[in-house]
Parts: structure tokens; C-alpha cells; sequence
């Protein structure tokens, strides 16, 4: 770029009002994140007033005859999903878990989407959903397995629809579209949600998911919790599109939602899987929110974002909202919430009780279920491991393992 | 031999074909997914007419999108499907490869027993068809490094009809390898037989003198090697693995305890290949037997070259003749 190049642009960039200038657009582009509110559906203001507008009218209403009581079933949802991460975090930090995949911020996304769903649907999560597993009866305990070490997975993910943790970044999409693909061959009218990070939204996978939804139109919604950080990287360093305009290049909507707003992520989430049963096909939904804390137990956000910006988002915390709207609305009384902060801590103490009380596996589970139909090399090494490990009876039962001190 | 009604003279890629179809005509559970498998019936026409009589929900053209036609059949699997996806060709196979070895072979696992996923993955594979880039390649050694998997190679019509049968009725994921360069070689096969087991390894020449362990595309290969040596009166067998994973080592075993020679042949790299393996186990297990170490004969630590190199890329009769030589030699 030469030097009168950039001086003819100046005068452009800083007049600012000339949206659609080449200037305009590059400077809009660059500063995406920290520019102007994306356009949201929200139904909840972070001050927790209701939100009636054209933008959010279609999707009002699916939660129009939404009761207080299912209010304060979503508000205690959020309230028990935010207590179980924060034991699961403290459980990391004293070395019961291995690691620990935080959801702190995004619950009103988790279980906006997870209570828009029905019994027969099938979930296919990342490893943070666990406000969803919530929503799906998965005993949270079972989420903790994986993270101590103890199995890789720890359900059974026909018990509640509820597929396992899938770790590799979007590669559940594909699973959901083809088991979405299954559903429709079958003719049922249940759906399929696949949940992924807008980090995953880089990936082929996710890309292949939405070609082959579109194409088999399968009953499958695409829930995209961008919460802005994929680890170190922002949002940015993945697309320079808002996410959600990614579907119309596959030919299904995609609509951005509040997801700090749990009415909002129910409303439209129920309107999207209202249209996979219907026949309509997929939709992406991209919802808006915020990872209030590390990606994983593992790493250090202050080395990668401001404190500025976790304050602002602070300010529009799920949760809190829904506790102002239900004050302000005369849904609650003071009981709801003290009768919901000792159910709070007795699920910290039960998850943390389960933990610790968590047994090692079996030592041959390593060559258990490798394969559905056995496999001799398996039969072989599993042989040879018990071989070896009856030496050491042998050893112990003959004394030359006495001075041990074990008992 | 007396004529039967059930045996046909099959092409390798027709009795493919006829496997298919009978999985589709058994269970409405079996698809056929891959690019170009329906109206073409696929490049090599391994699907030929299938789509017409199956129609299009049953034998599916997919975009062209390796990862997501894995992908989907793992989601089709998990809601009681039995998909068998078509890899157009050995190179392709890589796009993929994630989805195989992250996800099909380790779902089971996972998942405590839980979930099945019954998925056969056929790939086109080898050499000497003079065809361009990424088209002639033997990844087997790739897959078998990884547990969950099965990996089986049919040498002949029969076994190609049979093997495809039973992959797809295993519970387990089968990446089931197609000696392209057989494809129309033709054979008798007999659809009322009761074949032996997937995993089994076969004599197809009985000898005393060495054995010569192969599979897919190099069986026919050692066939004709060990006719060429029974001119110079040695007397090879010739023991067709037909599966890599899991291995049968006790018929290696046998044969070698009879022969106390053994040379391994395929088109695959030598480098970390099924060689190395077969040769590491049977030298633990006959050590006492062998005359001579286990010598192997394969692709070189090279790119597949040019079609015009492949024919001294590729075992060829003097080269694994050269081997039998060297072994004997000892």
C-alpha cells in the first residue's frame, strides 16, 4: 500500500457514517467484537425486564404460555448446573479430577436449549454440556468419570438420549446429522441437537455436517454456543462472518440468540426443533454468550483477555436476570430461594462425596469392549497381562514381597 | 466338479456386488453410502444397479466429503443402521481418517459395550492399474495400528462374496480393503456355502520348502510365484492371510513349523508394515524352527510413483522369486 493510499482513506474511515466504504467495512471488520451489540433475540434484558420487538415475535411465541412455576424450574436448573460446576472445579483444584471443562456463563444456553427438547430426541454434546445432561436426567455424577480418570465416557447414551462427551472438536455434528439422517428414515418426528463451540465452527467436520444436513434435510439443529473463546483464540480468529449467517450459504436459517437469555435459547431453540419435525430441516442456531472462566481447569485467561471484558459480561448473567425477573414478577418468595440454596448444597456435597468415593476400574477394563466381537491379539495381551500380574501373587504368596509393609 | 445351481463364475467386483445386494435383500437396516455409488454404481461399478433396485434411501449418493460420509454412517449405526460406505479409492481415504480412528474404533470402547457400531468401510485399494496420484496406495498398515478396527482383504471372487457377508454382519467396524487390480478376475463362487471364519488364514498351496504369507492382490501374486519355484523344484506354500486384523498367527505358525522359512509379501511400504509384525511374532514364536530370518517383501519408504515406475515399485515375481532365493539360501 503506498503512503497517498492510505492518506486518501483516512478521511473516509474517520467520517464513520458511510457504511458499505471499503474503510468503513475493514475498520467495522477489525473491531467486530468490540463494536455494537450483535442483533440478538433476546425476551430478557440483563436487568431482567421482558423484551417485546420484531425480532423476537416469531419466537415469543414458544415460550408464551411459559408458567412461573416453569420459571422457577429453569431458574433452579441454572442455579444446581452452576453449583455442580463450581464443586466440579473446586474438586479439580484439590486433585479429585483431572481436569474440568467449566460451562460457568453459558448455563441459560444449556438449559434454555436442553428443557426445549423431548424425551425421544437425541443429544450430541461436546464435553461442556453439562447443564444439558442436567436437562436430560444424567446423574451429573456420571459427567465427573471422565474428568478423574476412572472411564472415558459413563453413561449409557440410550438411557437418556444422551450421547457421550466427544473431545475431538466437532465431530459429534456428523454423528447427530446421521443418526438425524436414521430419524428421518424411520419416519419418526423426534429431532437432533448437536452442540459444538464456535471454536468447532473452523472445523471440516461442522462444515460437512451442515452440507449433509441440508442435503438429506435432516431434523437436525446445529446449537452453536459461541462463547468467544476457543481457549487463547477470540471468536474473531475463527470467522469474519457472524456465525449464524454461516447457514444461509447451506440453505437453512441460522439465528443468533441472547444466550445469557434462558427464555430467549427456549423459545428458539423449541421453534427449531418444531421445524426438524416438521420437515423443515436443519438450523443453526448461534447462541451469543459468554465462557466466564477458563476453557479448561488447565489453562490461564488472564494471559489472553482483559478483565474489562469478563466484567461486562458479568453484568449480563444468566442467571441473575432470570432472579430479577422473577422478583420483579412477584413469581417467587423468599423461601423458593432458600429452600433452592440447601438443595444447592447438598448436591455439592453429594457430587463431592461421589467422587472421592469413585472406585479405579478394574484393571482388566483395559481389554474390556475393545471390540463388540472380540479380536484374538486382545485375547492374547489380555492373557499375558494376567500372566503377569499373577507373578506377583506368586511373589507375595512365597514371602519375597513381605518387607512391602503392605497388609 | 459337479455343477450347482448356487455356484456362479464371478468377477472379484461382481461377486462384491452380489454380496451387497443379498445384505440389502436380508435386512432393511443395510445401506449402501458413497460418492457416485448410485446411478454409476460407483467408479468401478462395485454397486452397479443396486440404487435401481434399492432405491435411493437405501443406496445413497453422498457429497463428496470423505469425513462426513464416515461420520454420518457412525450417526446412522448409532440409530440401528448398518452402513457400508465406499472410499472411492485408497488416497481418498484420508479425509476421513479422523472419523475412523477417533470415533468408529473407539465408541464401543467408550461406551462401556453400550453402543455397536456396525460399519463396514470399503476401500478400493493397491497398486498396478496404472492409474494416476493417490489411487494406487496400500494404507492397511495404518489402520490395523489401531485398536477397535478390523481390517480384512479379500484375494478372490469367493472370499470377496463371503468376507463382505460377514463384515457386515460383525458388530465391530470392518475397513474392508478391494484389491482393485482383481476386480475382474474371475472365480467360482458358491452363495450357499458356509464359508469359514473372517479371520481365518487359508492354504491355498500346500509346500514344504517356505512359506509365503500374502493377501488381497499379492495372493495371485505368490500363486505364480511358487509355480515359477516349482519349476525349479521347490516346493512353496502359500497362505493367504485374507485378515490383517486380526492376524491368525497360529496358521502362520503351522506353516512355518513345517517349512522353517517364511517370506511375507505386500504392496504396502515395508516400513512399519504388516510385515514387520508378522515377522516379529513369528520369529518370538518359532524361533527355534526358523532356518532362516523372516525376510519380507513390499513397497519402498517412497511416495506410490508414477504409473510407469509402479512395476518396479511393486513385488513383482522376480522380486519376491529373489527373496525365496535368499531364504533358502541360509
Amino acid at each position: 500500500m503506498t503512503v497517498e493510499s492510505t492518506a486518501a482513506r483516512k478521511p473516509r474511515r474517520s467520517a464513520g457514517s458511510k457504511a458499505g466504504t471499503t474503510g468503513a467495512e475493514r475498520t467495522t471488520r477489525t473491531t467486530a467484537r468490540k463494536a455494537a451489540e450483535p442483533e440478538l433475540v433476546q425476551l430478557l434484558t440483563p436487568e431482567g425486564k421482558r423484551v417485546k420487538n420484531a425480532k423476537n415475535a416469531e419466537y415469543a411465541k414458544y415460550v408464551a404460555g411459559v408458567t412461573p412455576e416453569e420459571l422457577r424450574g429453569l431458574y433452579r436448573d441454572m442455579v444446581l448446573t452452576r453449583r455442580f460446576d463450581a464443586e466440579a472445579t473446586a474438586l479439580q483444584r484439590q486433585g479429585e479430577l483431572g481436569l474440568w471443562a467449566s460451562l460457568l456463563g453459558q448455563e441459560a444456553a444449556q438449559i434454555g436449549s436442553g428443557r426445549a427438547l423431548r424425551d425421544d430426541d437425541y443429544v450430541f454434546p461436546t464435553y461442556r454440556e453439562h447443564g444439558v445432561a442436567w436437562c436430560r436426567g444424567v446423574d451429573p455424577t456420571n459427567l465427573l468419570g471422565m474428568f478423574r480418570g476412572v472411564n472415558n465416557g459413563g453413561w449409557d447414551p440410550n438411557g437418556n438420549n444422551f450421547h457421550l462427551y466427544t473431545i475431538v472438536i466437532g465431530s459429534q455434528t456428523l454423528h447427530a446429522t446421521g443418526y438425524a439422517m436414521g430419524v428421518a428414515k424411520d419416519g419418526a418426528d423426534s429431532a437432533v441437537i448437536a452442540y459444538f463451540g464456535d471454536g468447532a465452527s473452523s472445523q471440516g467436520d461442522v462444515a460437512e455436517s451442515f452440507t449433509f444436513s441440508a442435503v438429506y434435510n435432516a431434523p437436525v439443529v446445529f446449537f452453536c454456543q459461541n462463547n468467544q473463546w476457543a481457549i487463547s483464540e477470540p471468536t474473531e480468529k475463527q470467522t469474519r462472518v457472524p456465525l449464524y449467517q454461516r447457514a444461509q450459504g447451506y440453505g437453512f436459517p441460522g439465528v443468533r440468540v441472547d444466550g445469557n437469555d434462558v427464555l430467549a435459547c427456549l423459545a428458539v431453540t423449541r421453534w427449531a426443533l418444531d421445524r426438524a419435525r416438521d420437515g423443515a430441516g436443519p438450523t443453526l442456531v448461534e447462541a451469543y454468550t459468554y465462557r466466564m472462566g477458563a476453557h479448561t481447569t488447565s489453562d490461564d485467561p488472564t494471559k489472553y483477555r482483559a478483565d474489562e471484558e469478563r466484567e461486562a459480561w458479568e453484568a449480563k448473567d444468566p442467571i441473575l436476570r432470570l432472579r430479577r425477573y422473577l422478583e420483579a414478577s412477584n413469581h417467587t418468595d423468599e423461601g423458593f430461594f432458600a429452600e433452592l440454596e440447601a438443595e444447592s448444597e447438598a448436591l455439592g456435597r453429594r457430587v463431592r462425596e461421589a467422587v472421592r468415593a469413585m472406585p479405579d476400574p478394574d484393571r482388566f477394563a483395559i481389554f474390556e469392549n475393545v471390540y463388540a466381537d472380540g479380536h484374538a491379539l486382545v485375547d492374547e495381551e489380555r492373557a499375558q497381562f494376567a500372566a503377569y500380574q499373577a507373578s506377583f501373587a506368586t511373589e507375595s504368596d512365597s514371602g519375597f514381597a513381605a518387607g512391602s509393609g503392605g497388609n | 466338479m459337479a455343477e450347482s445351481v448356487t455356484s456362479k463364475n464371478l468377477a472379484l467386483a461382481k461377486a462384491i456386488n452380489e454380496s451387497l445386494r443379498r445384505a440389502l435383500e436380508a435386512d432393511p437396516k443395510v445401506l449402501i453410502m458413497g460418492e457416485d455409488v448410485g446411478k454409476l454404481g460407483g467408479v468401478f461399478r462395485v454397486t452397479d444397479g443396486l440404487q435401481k433396485d434399492f432405491g435411493e434411501s437405501r443406496v445413497i449418493d453422498t457429497p463428496l466429503a470423505e469425513s462426513g460420509i464416515v461420520g454420518t454412517a457412525i450417526g446412522l449405526a448409532l440409530r440401528g443402521y448398518r452402513p457400508v460406505v465406499e472410499i472411492q479409492f485408497d488416497g481418498f481415504v484420508f479425509p476421513a481418517y479422523d472419523q475412523i480412528v477417533t470415533q468408529l474404533a473407539k465408541m464401543h470402547a467408550r461406551s462401556l459395550g453400550k453402543v455397536k457400531l456396525p460399519v463396514v468401510v470399503r476401500i478400493p485399494y493397491g497398486g498396478g492399474i496404472g492409474a494416476v496420484e493417490h489411487h494406487s496406495e496400500s494404507p492397511e498398515a495404518l489402520f490395523a495400528h489401531v485398536s477397535g478396527l478390523k481390517i480384512v482383504s479379500p484375494s478372490n471372487a469367493s472370499d470377496a462374496y463371503w468376507m463382505m457377508q460377514q463384515a457386515i454382519q460383525s458388530d465391530d467396524p470392518v475397513i474392508f480393503f478391494e484389491p482393485k487390480r482383481r476386480y475382474w478376475d474371475k472365480g467360482e463362487v458358491n452363495t450357499e456355502a458356509i464359508p469359514g471364519p473372517l479371520h481365518r488364514a487359508q492354504v491355498v498351496r500346500e509346500g514344504t520348502d517356505l512359506t509365503l504369507v500374502a493377501y488381497g492382490p499379492m495372493v495371485k501374486l505368490c500363486q505364480e510365484v511358487a509355480a515359477a519355484a516349482a519349476e525349479e523344484g521347490k516346493n512353496l506354500e502359500v497362505l493367504d492371510l485374507r485378515s490383517v486384523s486380526p492376524l491368525d498367527f497360529d496358521s502362520i505358525q503351522a506353516s512355518v513349523e513345517k517349512t522353517r522359512r517364511l517370506v511375507v509379501v505386500h504392496e504396502a511400504p515395508v516400513f512399519f508394515g504388516s510385515g514387520a509384525e508378522i515377522a516379529a511374532r513369528i520369529t518370538e514364536r518359532c524361533f527355534y524352527h526358523l532356518e532362516a530370518p523372516v525376510l519380507r517383501v513390499g513397497g519402498y519408504h517412497a511416495p506410490y510413483p508414477p504409473a510407469r515406475l509402479e512395476e518396479e515399485y511393486l513385488p513383482g515375481l522376480d522380486r519376491v522369486l529373489d527373496a525365496v532365493d535368499r531364504a533358502l539360501a541360509y
